[in-house]
């Protein structure tokens, strides 16, 4: 018995001092600061660099004299339209593309071909994207309109509608699945207690489950836009300018001003693009680059901040269902 | 009254002892069978459910009482592969014949869970909920139904001083009467409730008996239970289901005291289950 014991509790006071446990707790700690220090050594340098050239006039002047001068007012307008434009598309066809999926579809053969072609959709390459936007929606769907509707070149040319339709299509699959998600948080009990009331199916959704499912739902349109904005594969071919004289905004029924959905626009992350690769001079306009690209990560993160601070609100709001 | 459990030293105290066989027939089930896919899980059951009085549904787990009970209002109809054959009268209605609505259907026969599921709305609009499904939009009546739901589940006197506070915020056992109340505000006829208090403390279960022998007086009762104090004790009419099959069927003092079959005394005098 003694022995035993003794042989049980053999090193129990003595430390141990193992190499692997020593080099795998240092490489991963390692590796995990990684992406901080990637992150913060680009902000620190973005900041460093643009923030002297961010000033009043440069945030509401349009670019003058060869684009060297002036500001980026019209990118920065551009980018908020479009992007504007864009969640009003991807957003109700999304939800409903999730709703049916989760509430409608089942488990058979379409579901899992429509969860494949969703998660497919996820890994397309931006530029390819911007070539069907050209392909679809400029020369298929615009020309057949303009023919059909005998509207001349109104349809069929690059314009903010087409560029947002192209960026609609691909945040898609990222609305679809964050409003799938916040779906199946939903308890089933809750459906079931509303269904054994009388509702119906649809009321069931509409008042039960999309409302508890509304913060996982805005938090995933928060985070496509803010992937919307930064993208510009999509926009390249499918109606953003190079420089534009006046902003893309049309006066309906001659007084109210709104965004004119068939002009071109300027936008951020385009402008950039241009500024560094097209531009006489790029060494020149090296503090407007980063000046707009301080503009644009800001704008990401103030976009990616509300997506938390609606989740927060949400989850306090009204408490959650547990299962 | 107080009955003596055959065959055991167990007392029971059971409700009443009226003669409700008179009563109308509420619910008639006529040869009913129920499919999961190719799983059969229920056999050929035939049962005549009373007006007015209560009716339990006992037996072991898995033996099928809770998917006969989700027949009664078809809620088995949400789930995929399930399959039904034979007839459920409501009134004489056949509630699976095709022009049967059946968001009508299930506001008469309402549904309390095992697990309470308020949702998280306020105390009133959790009540008012299934009144606007129904089109009631004034806001004097609909207070008026909130009132007098929570009056019958026995819920008022502790909620009438916030009723705009959240439903989550309540105990277990009163959002289940919460939920009971819900059930009430559409005016259903007929109340199945599935292991209503299994998931609460004594004394809310209490309570909830309680409820469920006042709301007899207005409605037909069909209740699913574990316990068999409680079915003793709440119900009128007790039916033990074993594999899926109706084992027995009739008078809860005549079941307790002097079942029919060998198997409903073992089960209840807790020699099997």
């Amino acid at each position: 018995m003694k022995n035993a014991l003794s042989l049980k509790f053999h090193g129990l006071t003595k430390r141990s001092f193992r190499w692997d446990e020593v080099l795998s707790d240092f490489l991963v700690r390692f590796f995990a600061l990684i992406p901080i220090a990637a992150l913060a050594f680009i902000m620190m340098k973005i900041i460093a660099k643009g923030s002297g050239a961010i000033t009043w006039e440069f945030l509401t002047q349009a670019p003058s004299q060869g684009m060297m001068h002036g500001g980026i007012f019209p990118c920065i307008f551009g980018t908020l339209a479009i992007t504007l434009l864009m969640i009003l598309m991807a957003l109700p066809l999304g939800v409903a593309a999730a709703i049916y999926l989760t509430e409608y579809a089942g488990k058979g053969l379409l579901f899992r071909v429509i969860r494949a072609a969703v998660n497919n959709l996820a890994g397309v390459p931006s530029i390819v994207f911007g070539l069907f936007g050209v392909g679809f929606f400029i020369l298929f769907v615009g020309r057949n309109l303009d023919a059909v509707l005998k509207t001349g070149m109104l349809f069929g040319q690059p314009c903010m509608l087409w560029a947002a339709a192209t960026l609609a299509v691909l945040v898609l699959p990222v609305i679809i699945v964050a409003t799938e998600e916040a779906l199946n948080t939903v308890p089933q009990s809750q459906r079931a207690a509303s269904l054994a009331l009388g509702a119906t199916k649809w009321q069931t959704i509409w008042n039960i489950v999309l409302p508890q499912a509304r913060g996982g739902i805005l938090t995933g349109a928060i985070l496509s836009i803010s992937r919307g904005a930064g993208e510009t594969a999509p926009i390249l071919f499918t109606g953003c300018a190079y420089f534009l004289p006046r902003l893309p905004v049309v006066n309906l029924f001659g007084f109210i001003p709104m965004i004119n959905p068939f002009d071109q626009f300027m936008e951020l992350s385009y402008h950039i693009f241009i500024m560094a690769t097209q531009s006489l001079d790029a060494v020149k306009t090296l503090p407007i680059q980063y000046g707009t690209t301080l503009v644009l990560i800001s704008l990401t993160f103030l976009l990616n901040l509300t997506a938390i601070l609606f989740r927060v609100h949400f989850r306090k709001k009204m408490g959650t269902v547990t299962v | 009254m107080e009955i003596k459990i055959l065959n055991s030293g167990k007392t029971l105290r059971v409700n009443q002892d009226q003669d409700l066989s008179s009563n109308t027939t509420k619910i008639l089930v006529r040869d009913l069978e129920m499919f999961y896919g190719p799983v059969r899980a229920l056999h050929g059951i035939d049962m005549e459910i009373k007006e007015k009085a209560v009716t339990a549904l006992i037996g072991p787990s898995g033996c099928g009482k809770s998917t006969f009970l989700r027949t009664l209002n078809r809620m088995n109809d949400t789930i995929p592969g399930a399959r039904i054959h034979g007839t459920v009268l409501i009134d004489d209605v056949n509630i699976y014949s095709p022009e049967v609505n059946v968001a009508v259907l299930r506001r008469m026969v309402g549904m309390v869970f095992q697990k309470q599921n308020p949702f998280p709305k306020s105390i009133f609009d959790n009540i008012a909920y299934g009144p606007r499904l129904h089109g009631v939009i004034d806001k004097a009546v609909l207070e008026h139904i909130v009132e007098e739901s929570l009056k019958k589940a026995a819920l008022w006197n502790e909620v009438k001083d916030r009723l705009q506070t959240g439903a989550l915020e309540l105990s277990g056992g009163q959002q289940q009467r919460l939920c009971i109340a819900r059930v009430l505000a559409v005016n259903p006829e007929i109340i199945l409730m599935d292991e209503p208090a299994s998931a609460l403390d004594p004394l809310s279960t209490a309570k909830i008996e309680e409820l469920i022998y006042e709301l007899r007086k207005n409605y037909t009762i069909v209740i699913v239970t574990h316990n068999m104090q409680q079915a003793a004790r709440v119900s009128d009419f007790t039916a033990y289901f074993y594999m899926g099959s109706l084992v027995e069927f009739g008078l809860t003092k005549d079941v307790f005291t002097n079942p029919l079959k060998k198997e409903t005394e073992d089960y209840i005098t807790g020699r099997f289950g």
